[in-house]
């Protein structure tokens, strides 16, 4: 090898027996250079890499940005999107069930009740389902390209945080037309909003793991979301819901985020405690979520 | 330094691993866990590979189609694990699987550098630092905010090339990026890789074009069925490749394959008149023959003929569409019979026959099929065949003047 650095510099003395380093730029990574191993994975409850991922934080960013770059390019009306799909919503259950059915509200105006549950639940199921393509939507990196593979799912769910953030303001517009005000617990609310990124991101990690490799769970997604829409208060409220049914609320992770949601941003009654079996449950959905991701994320690149 | 080790590196795949289960057989194949199941069909890619390099060292890897050469780059960059064994690797792992990978068509060329660079395992900053280079080496300045859609291939995959190459890993795994592309951007390729092996870093290259191997590698690695058949200099690793992978008969015959919509029949040596020969001798003209066969639905075809010799270096690589636009290429389904006149121009010396069959979208065939000798002439002197050459064309030799020693003084 041709080393020619010795004079770089001047504050160390050239000395014969002790090798200089190879190129000044590279000098410090090569001092700090770690073996990284790369070793079938035995334990049943494997590791994750936190430092890596925390090195890999401005991927994530990228990721995301190019998400939600990609998503308004050739379209006409670009970001008013993020509020159009919402009032769809919104205007559609206003008409059948506010109206036709005449769905109480908990005194709420039915528009304002629905939207706020809906800004949240649109948040979750549009989340769950870029989570859910994720790591397929990546196959060409996941199959050439080492990245720690978690970073897919988590960037798939942050994009949606910005059409949330519009659809509150849209709330806001509703909230001041219809006359509602907040209660004191708006101080909760970015609490809220943090646990339900926690849950999505764990219904996320299961849901990119298996599509990756039982292309069912695209089929029954759309399907399954459906049915959670109705599982849980958001076009009707949780008051409504007794008895035994009460207690599958409770099985809910969503059901319970969204009634804090709504407790917070609307005034709805304070919720009861069997929104804190959801956030146990929601707590399970992510912690179980990481450890199967991990589980199987090292052979991701031999199925999917 | 020691930068990788591999130690016994093993990796199954399932057969099931690439058609995928549906979830239905997932769920009873996960009730039934444990019980062996006689039905899985089993791939070793590897079985007890075990290496080690060292820093700035280029170490080739060779091997047929499916001898686990992939397998082994994609432990070592930690796409997938192994099945037993372990590798580990000292500093940044950049793989060049694919150029290109994780492009978005959509996004502007600026857009994808940090995509792409951020990808790789570059910082933001570091990308913002070498973003001029990146787009210098590339040479597509003018598009840079441009979506990548609009690109000509060639510029993204240069545009690619660039991103990668501005990594700065530690160690460098390259898997047949220089099959694409232009010979002037092949070459400026293969300069980086070589920087790269002067800058200290540790470079696994992967190539079918063994020339680019042993010029490159101080080192190569022969696969063949997941076991490493030779650690050698490249010279005799590709020797030893090209011995078993060409047989030493002058006519190779196929059998009928109907899943493949183009596929060999023979390739055989003629001489001149047509007649089957297996020793040519250097002052006698030859053609390789080649029959192909080629079903519906196929379009404009090229056939190439490439003649190797055993230190990897390219004597001759041929095409039918050399021949200009006046000459029609093969089109369409038949029994194609296709020869190529070789002249008189070849050393004594063994060599490989390569034959190539490609449509402008797609390649059917380009392996290496057969060996052969090419024979000195009888009166040629020892000393005269075993100098170092690779053409040994009839050349004139003229004595122009000879003039006195003096009168060049004066």
């Amino acid at each position: 090898m041709i080393r020619s650095t010795q004079s770089l510099d001047p504050s160390v003395p050239p000395v014969a027996d002790v090798p200089p380093p190879t190129s000044e730029s590279r000098v410090p990574s090569r001092a700090e250079a770690a073996w990284t191993e790369n070793a079938p994975s035995r334990s049943w409850f494997p590791r994750i890499d936190l430092p890596e991922l925390w090195a890999s934080r401005e991927l994530v960013v990228i990721l995301a940005l190019r998400n939600v770059k990609v998503r308004y390019k050739q379209t006409l009306l670009g970001v008013a999107w993020s509020v159009l799909q919402p009032l769809a919503g919104v205007a559609i259950f206003t008409v059948v069930l506010g109206r036709l059915a005449k769905v109480p509200s908990e005194g709420i105006p039915y528009p304002v009740f629905v939207f706020a549950g809906l800004a949240l639940w649109m948040y979750f199921s549009n989340a769950a389902n870029a989570g859910a393509e994720s790591l397929v939507q990546y196959r060409d990196l996941v199959t050439k390209v080492y990245f720690p593979r978690l970073l897919a799912p988590l960037a798939a769910i942050l994009p949606g945080l910005i059409d949330l953030g519009i659809s509150l303001l849209a709330v806001g517009v509703f909230m001041v037309v219809f006359g509602v005000a907040p209660s004191i617990a708006i101080v909760f609310l970015p609490l809220w909003i943090l646990l339900t990124v926690l849950v999505t991101f764990g219904v996320a990690l299961w849901l990119s793991a298996l599509n990756a490799r039982y292309r069912d769970v695209r089929n029954a997604l759309a399907f399954l979301l459906q049915i959670w829409l109705f599982a849980t208060p958001v076009v009707f409220p949780s008051t409504l819901v007794h008895g035994g049914w009460r207690f599958l609320l409770a099985l809910n992770p969503v059901a319970g985020l969204v009634e804090v949601f709504r407790w917070s941003l609307i005034g709805t009654p304070a919720p009861g405690a069997w929104v804190l079996v959801s956030f146990t449950i929601g707590f399970f959905v992510l912690l179980s979520g990481l450890v199967y991701f991990a589980r199987v994320q090292r052979r991701f690149a031999d199925f999917i | 330094m020691r930068s990788i080790e591999a130690h016994d590196l093993t990796k199954r795949y399932r057969i099931g691993d690439h058609w995928r289960p549906t979830l239905r057989e997932g769920l009873s194949l996960a009730a039934f866990r444990g019980r062996p199941r006689e039905s899985v069909y089993e791939f070793w890619a590897l079985r007890g590979v075990s290496f080690t390099a060292d820093e700035g060292e280029s170490l080739g890897i060779i091997g047929r189609n499916g001898a686990g050469k992939t397998t082994l780059l994609k432990i070592i960059a930690r796409i997938t694990e192994p099945t037993a064994g372990f590798a580990r690797m000292r500093g940044k792992v950049g793989a060049l699987l694919e150029v290109g990978t994780g492009f978005h068509p959509e996004l502007s060329g600026r857009d994808n550098i940090y995509l792409n660079g951020g990808i790789l395992g570059m910082k933001r900053s570091e990308i913002r630092k070498r973003f001029d280079q990146i787009v210098e080496f590339a040479g597509v300045e003018k598009f840079i905010d441009t979506p990548v859609k609009r690109f000509s291939s060639g510029m993204s995959l240069r545009l690619a090339f660039a991103v990668a190459a501005h990594v700065e890993p530690d160690i460098v795994v390259v898997d047949e990026v220089l099959a694409v592309g232009d010979a002037d951007f092949q070459r400026r390729c293969l300069g980086k890789m070589s920087d790269f092996a002067k800058d200290g870093r540790t470079v696994l290259f992967v190539s079918h074009d063994l020339g680019a191997i042993s010029q490159m590698c101080k080192r190569a690695i022969w696969l063949e069925n997941g076991k490493i058949q030779c650690d050698d200099s490249p010279t005799r690793s590709i020797e030893m490749y090209l011995a078993a992978r060409a047989r030493q008969v002058p006519q190779v015959q196929f059998p009928l394959d109907e899943s493949k919509e183009v596929q060999l029949l023979s390739v055989g040596l003629t001489d001149e008149a047509g007649e089957p020969v297996d020793a040519p001798t250097r002052d006698k003209a030859f053609a390789v023959r080649v029959q192909f066969l080629a079903r519906d639905r196929v379009g404009t075809l090229d056939v190439g003929v490439y003649l190797v010799t055993a230190r990897g270096i390219r004597v001759l690589n041929e095409k039918w569409s050399d021949q200009g636009k006046d000459v029609a290429s093969p089109q369409g389904a038949g029994i194609w019979d296709i020869s190529v006149l070789v002249p008189p121009v070849l050393a004594a010396a063994d060599y490989t026959v390569g034959i190539s069959i490609s449509s402008p979208y797609q390649t059917f065939v380009d392996e290496e099929i057969l060996s052969f000798r090419v024979w000195p002439r009888a009166d040629d002197r020892r000393e005269l065949i075993e100098r170092n050459r690779v053409v040994q064309p009839t050349v004139e030799w003229r004595l122009e003047s000879r003039s006195p020693v003096d009168g060049a003084s004066a």
